[in-house]
């Protein structure tokens, strides 16, 4: 077993918190793992991206190589079509539509619909929309996790025991609106 | 948890892996991509129980001679810096290798190939064959928490400072860590009085530079039996010597393309002569795979170049930026994938000021008050202000290295360029301000320094300045600046026209002129809101 997930997203959107999550459910399996992300000067509203490699066998590389990833996870539309040629033949490819516009020129979100829809066959989360009713604005990205969990190779109680492991310290309230978000989240492909 | 392994980043590896082999304390500067190991070890409660001294240090070089100290007292020491933070302390650290150390002292420095967040992206294996030290180069992160141990004891056991180098990759990405169950207890106090080492004078220098080229075999030995080098068997007449992280992704490749060529891995210098020679000896063409320069290809090819070696130089590998195993494996000849393309409405997002922060009502102030002048140059530093350069401000016209600001605006104001502005942060100018403006005064240079305090080394993350606040203005006042042109202003909206018009006033002014600029960064403001609110209060 091997998975290569790209998260991507804006400097400040939690991408790490994702990763956290995702990590620790692998570490909890007893599997290798490695997870590169970015830190220092691109954070501050640039784009980032992290680099989670989860195998059953020795892994070298910290980065995953063109056309391997598994899946594309990202919490923004624009930041999902950046990394593409990541993404492995019959990847799957899960994003946001919430754009998170910071410079000049940014596309219409349509037309990043419309760029994803003709290169994969994306799955389209209206993350904030669903984190609000889920308790917070700010568990969006745990929605996006939920969305993609079926796409992970774990399985959501594991998930679910990383969002608790990850929230804990900040009170129950906080784990319960994050689990929450996630399966809202995770509701969407496994209707 | 069924797993007793940490997930851990590289530099907090480095960390853990410092704590457990008995560390005493670190010091360091912040900068990407070291800051973390430090930082680990100032939330480990561990380190806190064991007394591990561990706040920052003004800068590199007072960094790195505070660890020669402690290791002069007997204990072991840890210096973290960054790549170009070793510029900083080059003095010192070359000539640590001179004197030698007692205690194990243990140079972690983090290369930036690619500059994800640097001015040049230099290789400090080059600084470890110039003071002529044992280098390690781990390749993954539980090597990096291994090593640490190897560090110590070797330094210890051939009385030098030890290198271990590390790139981004492997700093900023995680992995399960197994940590040893057996910490090395940390030294007692017993300072080595030996002047005949330690004092630099030209009798004790000359015998200790020979005991230090004397040592070099040595060295070489200790690297041929080092857990970090190893041989992987292969069945071709192609090998690869893969230094450090390069290891990876030559095995990476290996595996993806089912290629079977042999692999000398180095994770110790100075390299082993013995294990090149026989890898040379079996194969046809050798490719040198290094994350960095070509430091040892260019060694290795010879000035009058070897038609065997296949590396960076030849263009097998981009002469420049990180290595990936797309790389590495085109190198090794497989063809490129196919892959999906990125759509052309796909723009860059370069990094920009926080919303809300202090600098951005500075850089309105500055271009405002600049736009009068016939000459626009601001003269800038390192750090978060450094995005002024780019839209919507661009209000700096330089950033070199940590200090150049104030001494590159005194040198154009020597020139006779007028206005000569510069822009410097709270902790760059603690790093290495003072002395520039100490020139300045001295000169009575016509210089106006804008010190845009924001109370934190913000751009690495929030670490505590080493000044800041009213420090500032003691500094200043200490180091000459009259009082009637030290001048503070708080850069917010409602400030903007008093703020203008104390700029104009001391641009005007032909002296020197400090106006700090005071306002908390918002990112550390929030978080300390965060934990209060965490906390209760």
């Amino acid at each position: 077993m091997e998975k290569n997930i790209i998260l991507a997203g804006v400097g400040g959107q939690g991408i790490l918190s994702i990763a956290a999550v995702i990590d620790w459910a692998a570490l909890d399996a007893g599997l290798h793992l490695r997870q590169a992300e970015v830190h220092g000067m691109s954070q501050r509203g640039g784009a980032v991206q992290s680099h989670l490699r989860i195998s059953d066998s020795e892994l070298f590389a910290d980065l995953i190589s063109l056309g391997t990833a598994d899946l594309i996870l990202s919490v923004e539309p624009l930041e999902s079509l950046r990394y593409l040629p990541w993404l492995a033949p019959g990847g799957q490819v899960v994003t946001s539509t919430d754009p998170f516009v910071n410079v000049e020129g940014y596309p219409p979100v349509e037309r990043i619909i419309k760029a994803l829809n003709y290169a994969v066959e994306p799955l389209l989360v209206p993350a904030e929309k669903l984190a609000r009713q889920a308790g917070s604005a700010r568990a969006s990205n745990m929605v996006m996790l939920g969305a993609a969990a079926p796409f992970t190779g774990f399985e959501p109680e594991c998930l679910e025991a990383g969002i608790e492991a990850l929230f804990g310290a900040k009170g129950q309230e906080i784990v319960e609106i994050n689990v929450r978000a996630f399966r809202t989240g995770h509701q969407l492909t496994n209707a | 948890m069924n797993s007793t392994r940490l997930l851990l980043l590289g530099a907090e590896a480095v960390a853990q892996g410092a704590i457990d082999a008995g560390l005493s304390g670190v010091y360091a500067y912040p900068g990407t991509p070291s800051t973390e190991i430090t930082e680990y070890i100032q939330r480990s409660a561990e380190a806190r129980v064991l007394g591990i001294r561990s706040s920052w240090s003004s800068n590199e070089k007072t960094a790195y001679e505070a660890a020669l100290g402690m290791s002069y007292a007997g204990k072991r020491s840890l210096v973290c810096m960054k790549h170009v933070g070793l510029n900083v302390a080059a003095d010192a650290f070359i000539n640590s290798a001179i004197t030698g150390v007692n205690g194990g002292l243990v140079l972690a420095v983090a290369d930036d190939p690619s500059m994800h967040s640097s001015q040049n992206e230099q290789d400090s294996r080059f600084y470890g064959r110039f003071a002529m030290v044992p280098v390690l180069e781990p390749a993954s992160q539980q090597e990096l928490y291994d090593a640490m141990f190897h560090a110590f004891a070797l330094s210890e056991s051939v009385k030098l400072p030890v290198m271990v180098r590390m790139t981004t990759r492997l700093s900023h990405s995680r992995a399960g860590i197994k940590r040893r169950s057996a910490a090395v207890a940390q030294h007692p106090l017993h300072a080595e009085y030996a002047p005949e080492r330690y004092v630099l004078m030209p009798h004790n220098a000359r015998r200790q530079y020979q005991h230090l080229l004397d040592l070099q075999p040595q060295l070489e030995a200790l690297s041929a039996s080092s857990f970090l080098n190893r041989t992987v068997e292969g069945t071709t007449t192609l090998g690869v010597i893969a230094f450090g992280i390069g290891f990876n992704y030559v095995m990476e490749a290996r595996r993806m393309h089912g290629i079977k060529c042999r692999v000398l891995k180095i994770g110790q210098y100075p390299p082993p002569r013995q294990q090149i020679d026989n890898l040379f000896a079996a194969c046809e063409t050798v490719l040198m795979v290094e994350e960095g320069y070509p430091v040892y290809e260019e060694l290795f090819r010879g000035y009058f170049g070897s038609p065997k070696i296949r590396g960076r130089m030849d263009g097998a590998l981009p002469r420049t930026g990180e290595l990936t195993t797309d790389l590495v494996a085109s190198a090794l000849g497989t063809k490129k994938p196919e892959t999906t393309t990125v759509p052309e409405i796909v723009i860059n997002r370069p990094p920009e000021l926080c919303r809300g922060c202090g600098h951005r009502d500075l850089f309105e102030v500055l271009n405002l008050v600049m736009r009068e002048q016939a000459e626009h140059h601001v003269f800038s530093d390192i750090g978060c202000y450094t995005l002024g350069a780019l839209p919507p401000f661009r209000a700096i016209s330089t950033c070199v290295d940590m200090g150049a600001s104030i001494t590159m605006a005194k040198g154009a104001a020597d020139a006779g360029l007028r206005p000569a502005v510069c822009v410097i942060g709270d902790s760059t100018f603690a790093h290495s301000g003072m002395t520039g403006l100490l020139d300045a005064v001295n000169d009575r240079s016509p210089v106006t320094i804008i010190i845009a305090d924001n109370n934190t080394t913000a751009m690495t993350g929030g670490q505590t300045s080493s000044a800041s606040g009213s420090k500032l203005e003691r500094i200043c006042r200490g180091l000459g600046v009259e009082e009637a042109h030290l001048r503070t202003i708080v850069p917010l909206k409602q400030h903007l026209q008093e703020n203008v018009a104390v700029l104009r006033e001391e641009i005007a002014y032909d002296g020197v002129s400090v106006v700090i600029a005071r306002r908390e960064c918002i990112e550390s403001a929030a978080k300390k809101k965060r934990r209060s609110a965490a906390k209760g209060e």
